[in-house]
């Protein structure tokens, strides 16, 4: 099924999440990821989703968001003019016979060590959701203890803001 | 002017333009009753048997006269016996602000006595829900509700309001009445590519719901009907839209809609489809829906363009300001051939009509139509006698049917007759079930303590008839607990013993006599009208079936 990412900027006010998410669950709309954060104004805040369906799963969503008070506006981002972001962590078992290997397929990927002790080798990575993809699959072949990936975070490139999207 | 939260609760209520609320005291509203015994010179309060009448009243007076609907109710059970009103009114676009009490800010989170999480509860089947954590906001906040609850499509909305806030005192300043958000038409590019589609049109069908009725259409709707040379359906919701008897008008279309109009709105090449949302009941197998149709959908919320059928043009906007520059586009036009087609459907429906004599449900609906007056609203509850309702009413005037169409709520008649009945100044007709009836009969006591003028009219068939139907068709006869001839219940001593009038009638004749009484009477009177079990809703298109799986008769 085809992925696309919205970013909704919504009123900054206990409760609102849940109206969105419970929105998405009702209808039954896909989260596959989700980010959540305060934005220049303290008075929205921005919420990035991925999900997944056709144009016409995709419109019904756009549509039935606006249906939500507390939403401001609703941005559709395309893969070219956005920039998407995802941060992960990852904690692989350290021994001493993969430890190298491990550190070699992190420096390729500009990952950054950023805990080790004798048990584990914790690796931060910021990246496309493409990039962390591939690095977990590449860790899978040593012993994940845990991952924890924040989820995507996109900005549409140039001077577009979601401020200036405003109705479809 | 300094108030308690609770004044200034009822005095927003009174600036908003409200003279009727309906609901039940408890220990979470004690002060907004407190407050309502102080202003009652200016807001009426109507005490209802049980929360849930007290909604559906709300939703039946919003319904019958296009004001918003007001409700009350404590915390906890109160707030959750309100849930099925708010969640039918919110399936039909009907404006409702609902207001609930709940225990102090200090006390939520704690599972408090009486505390529930209403606004967690009614957050899909709401517009929209507060909870007004500090009086500073409460004036403000009701005044939001009524704005939200009336503007574009309809709705209701929820107020949750802890005790303290109303105790708390606060600055109120009255304000004019909130208007709702400035009505707009479609894009002008769609309304020009729609019209151009309806031009192309060798058989257009006109066909709207409730959204007619909301946007207040009617003229234009005629207009272009005239314009275009189109017939005219309409699903449940929008049945008292326009004259049953305008001559272009074929009735209701869906599960049990007239045979006439169901068949030409499968025939059509085009479709304008006006504040409607092609519910399942509509399309039957979505698949097999208007195959090779173009549909040209209006309405004023987006998300229904393209959620169940798709539209060749959907076009978000105001019905009637939409139509208004639409109009202007079209050409006149003439269809014989399509004409004569509807006649030759209008025959056939015609034959097969049920011409049986005696206590039949469609010589009762038009013993009913006699007695009708030009304004008298028709509340029903829902079932078979909802569906008879429908197909044999003669109506001449918009909001005067009110029935629970979306959800389908049995027992939402009887609230709603008060509703309607106390909204409008008229004596209102409930058209019922025993099945219905027996969900929230306890209102009688609220008819008979107001003297509601309401004409009961209980179709009385010992079963809860439509999933009997149900269980003929699709079931092989097996009358899994829809038979209700073991209670016994003598409606008309029931009636009696809540202080209302009744009688008991097993002819036409006797109903004639009945009809007079009851229109006569100072108060409810309730009819308890005998029919046979085995009656039939029909034409009746199969659940999930096509126009080609349509049954016209049963047995032979």
């Amino acid at each position: 099924m085809k992925k696309f990412t919205v970013a909704i900027l919504v009123n900054n006010q206990f409760g609102v999440l849940n109206r969105v998410t419970s929105m998405f669950r009702r209808r039954q709309f896909n989260i596959a990821s989700l980010t959540v954060s305060e934005t220049e104004s303290e008075a929205f805040s921005r919420i990035t989703v991925q999900s997944e369906g056709d144009e016409i799963k995709k419109e019904q969503l756009i549509n039935q968001l606006y249906k939500l008070p507390d939403v401001v506006s609703v941005a559709e981002l395309g893969d070219l003019e956005t920039v998407s972001r995802e941060l992960l962590l990852i904690k692989v078992k350290n021994d001493p016979d993969v430890r190298g290997d491990i550190r070699s397929a992190s420096d390729a990927y500009e990952g950054k060590m950023v805990d080790y002790t004798k048990e584990s080798i914790m690796i931060q990575m910021v990246g496309d959701s493409r990039k962390i993809d591939n690095f977990i699959d590449l860790m899978r072949d040593f012993e994940i203890m845990e991952i924890c990936r924040t989820g995507i975070v996109t900005l549409q490139r140039g001077g577009t803001t979601i401020r200036r999207v405003t109705n479809l | 002017m300094k108030l308690s939260g609770s004044d200034i609760l009822v005095r927003t209520l009174i600036e908003q333009g409200v003279d009727v609320v309906f609901g039940y005291p408890g220990g979470q509203v004690i002060n907004i009753y407190d407050s309502l015994y102080k202003f009652s010179g200016e807001l009426k309060h109507v005490l209802t048997a049980h929360e849930q009448g007290a909604s559906h009243a709300a939703d039946g007076y919003a319904r019958a006269t296009g004001k918003v609907g007001v409700c009350i109710a404590t915390s906890g059970p109160g707030a959750t016996n309100l849930v099925t009103g708010i969640a039918t009114a919110y399936l039909d676009s009907v404006p409702l602000v609902a207001i609930t009490g709940n225990v102090p800010n200090t006390t939520i989170g704690t599972d408090g006595f009486q505390e529930i999480d209403i606004t967690g509860v009614t957050l899909p089947i709401t517009k929209h829900n507060y909870f007004v954590g500090r009086v500073e906001n409460l004036a403000d906040t009701i005044r939001e509700a009524f704005r939200l609850a009336k503007s574009g499509r309809p709705g209701p909305v929820l107020v949750d309001i802890p005790k303290d806030v109303q105790i708390a005192m606060g600055e109120y300043a009255p304000q004019p009445l909130v208007q709702p958000d400035p009505a707009q038409p479609a894009k002008e590019i769609r309304i020009h590519q729609a019209a151009a589609c309806i031009n192309s049109a060798q058989r257009p069908f006109l066909y709207f719901g409730g959204g007619l009725i909301t946007s207040e259409a009617q003229d234009e709707l005629l207009a272009l009907a005239e314009r275009i040379d189109a017939p005219i359906g309409c699903s449940l919701m929008g049945v008292s839209g326009i004259p049953t008897d305008y001559p272009r008008f074929l009735g209701m279309q869906g599960m049990h809609g007239h045979y006439a109009c169901s068949m030409a709105m499968h025939h059509a090449d085009v479709i304008i489809a006006l504040g409607c949302r092609f519910n399942d009941r509509v399309t039957g197998d979505r698949a097999k829906f208007a195959v090779g149709t173009k549909i040209v959908h209006i309405d004023v919320d987006g998300a229904e363009l393209g959620k169940t059928v798709n539209p060749v043009h959907g076009l978000r906007g105001d019905v009637k300001k939409t139509l208004q520059k639409l109009l202007p586009l079209v050409n006149s036009a003439k269809h014989p051939d399509w004409q004569a087609q509807i006649a030759m459907l209008q025959e056939e429906e015609a034959a097969g009509l049920d011409s049986r004599e005696g206590m039949t449900p469609r010589n009762v609906i038009s013993a009913l139509n006699h007695r009708l007056g030009e304004n008298t609203p028709v509340a029903t509850d829902v079932g078979q006698h909802q569906m008879w309702a429908a197909q044999y009413l003669n109506l001449k005037t918009t909001r005067r049917f009110i029935s629970s169409g979306g959800l389908g709520t049995m027992g939402f008649g009887m609230g709603a007759a008060m509703g309607a009945a106390l909204g409008t100044g008229e004596r209102t007709v409930l058209v019922t079930g025993d099945g219905s009836f027996g969900m929230n009969l306890n209102e009688l006591a609220t008819a008979v303590s107001h003297r509601i003028p309401l004409v009961i009219l209980l179709l009385n068939n010992g079963v809860l008839g439509m999933v009997r139907q149900w269980q003929t068709l699709f079931f092989d006869k097996h009358y899994s607990n829809t038979n209700l001839d073991a209670r016994q219940t003598d409606f008309v001593k029931l009636a009696q013993a809540f202080g209302a009038q009744a009688s008991r009638v097993l002819t036409l004749e006797e109903l004639e006599g009945a009809f007079t009484e009851a229109f006569a009477c100072d108060g409810p009177y309730l009819i308890d009208c005998a029919i046979d079990k085995d009656e039939f809703v029909l034409p009746m298109l199969p659940p999930g079936g096509s126009m080609d799986d349509i049954i016209v008769r049963i047995g032979d």
